[in-house]
């Protein structure tokens, strides 16, 4: 199979099942790009989510990295459409009666049962980023700083994404 | 111009509005886009963006594309729900395209991947935190402490498929939720 439709396929499937966000994927894609079809280390991996946390636009553009790496330009493009429309074109069709069903009991029930779940496939995605990019102690006390004052202070996460940057350059 | 006229923007307004969107928002574009549609442009009130953003977070997908389309269908249609995705999506692409290839071509110099992989721990924290401040609330009651344990576990520990998760989980969730 064509590297291209590899990744359509990969992040097509995905794409309906990003619940809680395209970063709830994460595992899914770590697991079928490193461990089964070896496209990159989980290391490398790691680096490329970085590389996506650093730039202005949507986070989920990690998949465009990833399917630039694997099919050049047009995976790149590939990717994104295919993590984007599916989805999309689902919000459409539900957008619709959406508004209606505001006050329904159902529509609460099902928003409050989604989010435990959201949070346990995000810790997981966590699990899975800190994993591949602490392979020794400076790195791991990096995740940690910077996880603390993202959540103790309100700083912007880009000055932490930075300094991050300068500790690995200065401290290898 | 009365309060009430509903609101109608044109294509290219949706496109050059969420083109800034996409090129300012670092880590973290639906805040930026809940201050420009909201309290910069007037495009809708909180309670509508509130509730077009709980669609777009009930449903699959990045929340922020599927704002996109959804506010794009609702002002122009199909065309609206393109221009409005394109807009977001072609200045970030060009640029994470760009890095991808410079870090493609400098990646085996060692400086690069010590910077990036800094980065990489970083960002990882970053991740961390963000699931943190999702899975906290639950985490204070039993049964939703229950249903995010057993998602991490499924996934993490069994490696369990993520469509066999959503598929055991959903319903799961949704009975204990019923039942609160």
């Amino acid at each position: 199979m064509s590297p291209l439709l590899q990744v359509t396929i990969l992040f097509g499937k995905l794409s309906l099942l990003a619940v809680g966000g395209v970063n709830a994927t994460l595992p899914a894609v770590a697991r079928e790009v490193v461990e089964q079809r070896h496209w990159m280390t989980a290391h490398q991996f790691s680096q490329l989510f970085a590389i996506a946390q650093a730039v202005p636009g949507p986070n989920m553009l990690v998949v465009a990295l990833i399917g630039q790496r694997e099919a050049g330009l047009a995976g790149g493009l590939i990717a994104t459409a295919a993590t984007v429309l599916p989805a999309g074109v689902l919000v459409l069709l539900v957008s619709h009666f959406w508004h209606r069903f505001q006050g329904a009991r159902w529509r609460q029930i099902i928003q409050r049962a989604m989010l435990p779940i959201s949070g346990g496939l995000m810790l997981s995605a966590a699990y899975v980023l800190v994993r591949a990019a602490d392979n020794w102690w400076l790195m791991a006390s990096l995740t940690a700083t910077s996880a603390f004052l993202c959540l103790r202070t309100s700083i912007h996460p880009l000055w932490l994404l930075v300094a991050g940057a300068l500790a690995g350059y200065l401290f290898n | 111009m009365t309060p009430d006229a509903p609101l109608k923007l044109d294509n290219r307004t949706l496109f050059i509005g969420f083109f800034k969107i996409g090129i300012v928002g670092f880590g973290g574009v639906l805040a930026i886009a809940r201050r420009a549609m909201v309290e910069q442009w007037h495009w809708l009130t909180q309670a509508e963006f509130n509730d077009l953003f709980s669609l777009c977070q009930f449903m699959p997908g990045a929340n922020i594309t599927n704002l996109a389309f959804a506010f794009g269908a609702r002002q122009g249609g199909l065309r609206g729900a393109a221009c409005a995705v394109v807009g977001l999506l072609t200045a970030p692409i060009v640029i994470v395209l760009s890095m991808g290839a410079l870090f493609a071509r400098f990646a085996t110099v060692p400086a690069v991947g010590h910077t990036v992989g800094g980065m990489a721990a970083a960002a990882a924290g970053l991740v961390a935190a963000t699931a943190f401040k999702i899975a906290q609330p639950g985490l204070a009651t039993l049964r939703p402490a229950f249903v995010t344990a057993l998602a991490f576990a499924l996934v993490i520990l069994l490696h369990v498929p993520l469509i066999w998760v959503l598929a055991l989980m959903l319903p799961l969730s949704i009975v204990l939720a019923w039942r609160v």
